[in-house]
């Protein structure tokens, strides 16, 4: 089956910057992105999980976009802009699709 | 004295207590009792809209007075200036950075809702009454203190500019105050035929969903204490308890002078001892991010609520009613 190269774009980041972060994507022509609820973890700022806190201050989440790799550098820069001083991380890797169109 | 012993022990062997006691006893002993987190939301929902609600029958009861609007009055200027009082005491006490300092000092000039709940528990359970717009009070001191921090910042050269219009929708319109004021609405429009409708939900059983709501509080502050006790260093544990004592007295002083009743001064006193955990630090989050969040998010949940909870609340109520008279 025909596939097509495209780059999938993981950027872990506190709750609290999830709208902020996601209307910076769109703006930079990003067309659709998923959210997930970080459980827990641990990092520079000390260990951390989810369960019974009820402010959204401590949480984290997982924004994932696959993006053409044409698009990459208007994504990180938009990217950059929201997540420069706040904790999270931002990876990139690799991957491929089926429907090019689409992305 | 006798009467403030006598309220710390029931309050101490009270099941809330008792609950919140066992939940930090159970994180420091790193046992795997959690919370769902859905679960302690669903909680605070259910709390938050229970003492609106209770908050407007009361007013629809008792009626609106002219103090309504002086009190409101009276509880954002001290959100606006406990900040204040709050850094330059940090700053005599501690070595932290003006921007850690800062953010911890906005945390106590706003206020804890779970301690305000914790406190109008008490007061039910002593017979004293209160004004039921305290509920609308303790909405309108979340958030001056955020603008006292940032101001801090600007005022010292740093960065605290980073106002902008989503973060003031986040801070004006977060799901705790929207919930709160917008219950305290239906409760004053509906009145004591809408509580009797939903009393069996909403006054039977609140009690006991304070406790599971504070059992979970407990497994928090102590696993935040547990994991990053090292930023308390003694004087910002000093910190953490001496501070709500003195904004509780600057709470006596405005209750008095307003001529609240005792329970509305009990009330005016825990709302300005108590230090904020959900809205400020998610607000300092976005506007402050290079503030260690372990620093003021320890101290304000791990330190100050379980002295509230404990101590405090029933140090409040005994001062509130020697001084009214009650």
């Amino acid at each position: 089956m025909q596939t097509h190269q495209a780059k999938r774009v993981e950027i872990t980041i506190e709750a609290i910057m999830q709208s902020r972060l996601t209307e910076a994507l769109m703006k930079a022509g990003v067309t659709g992105f998923t959210v997930l609820p970080v459980l827990g973890g641990s990092g520079r700022s000390g260990a951390w999980t989810r369960a019974g806190e009820i402010g959204r201050a401590s949480g984290m989440v997982q924004v994932i976009c696959i993006i053409r790799p044409s698009k990459l550098d208007k994504l990180l820069e938009a990217a950059f802009d929201v997540v420069e001083r706040h904790i999270g991380v931002v990876t990139i890797v690799d991957c491929e699709v089926l429907r090019a169109e689409r992305f | 004295m006798e009467q403030i012993l006598s309220l710390a022990a029931n309050n101490l062997l009270s099941p809330i207590i008792l609950s919140f006691a066992l939940g930090l006893a159970a994180s420091l002993a790193r046992s795997d009792l959690s919370v769902p987190e859905a679960a302690a939301k669903a909680l605070s929902i259910y709390l938050l809209f229970a003492i609106g609600f209770k908050g407007g029958v009361s007013v629809s009861a008792h009626g609106i007075d002219a103090k309504l609007g002086l009190t409101l009055l009276a509880g954002i200027i001290l959100s606006a200036a406990l900040p204040l009082i709050a850094f330059a005491l940090l700053k005599v006490m501690t070595s932290l950075n003006r921007l850690d300092a800062a953010a911890v000092a906005a945390h106590y000039g706003s206020i804890s809702i779970v301690t305000f709940v914790a406190a109008t528990s008490v007061l039910e359970s002593s017979g004293i009454a209160s004004e039921g717009y305290m509920v609308a009070v303790a909405a309108a001191m979340e958030a001056p203190a955020i603008l006292s921090a940032l101001w801090l910042i600007s005022r010292g050269g740093g960065d605290g500019q980073r106002m902008d219009s989503d973060l003031w929708r986040e801070i004006l319109l977060n799901g705790s105050i929207v919930l709160l004021v917008g219950s305290f609405f239906i409760g004053w429009a509906t009145g004591e035929e809408g509580l009797e409708e939903i009393s069996s939900f909403i006054v039977a059983p609140f009690k006991g969903v304070l406790c599971l709501f504070l059992l979970d509080m407990g497994l928090v502050a102590g696993r935040g204490l547990r994991e990053r006790s090292d930023v308390l260093r003694p004087g910002v544990l000093a910190f953490g308890v001496l501070m709500p004592v003195i904004g509780s007295l600057c709470g006596l002083g405005a209750g008095l002078l307003l001529g609240l009743s005792s329970g509305g001064v009990a009330l005016m006193m825990v709302l300005s001892a108590s230090a904020s955990y959900i809205a400020v630090p998610a607000a300092m989050r976005v506007a402050l991010p290079e503030a260690n969040p372990s620093i003021y998010l320890t101290l304000s949940l791990g330190v100050t609520f379980p002295f509230n909870l404990t101590l405090g609340i029933p140090l409040y109520v005994a001062l509130a009613t020697a001084m009214t008279g009650a």
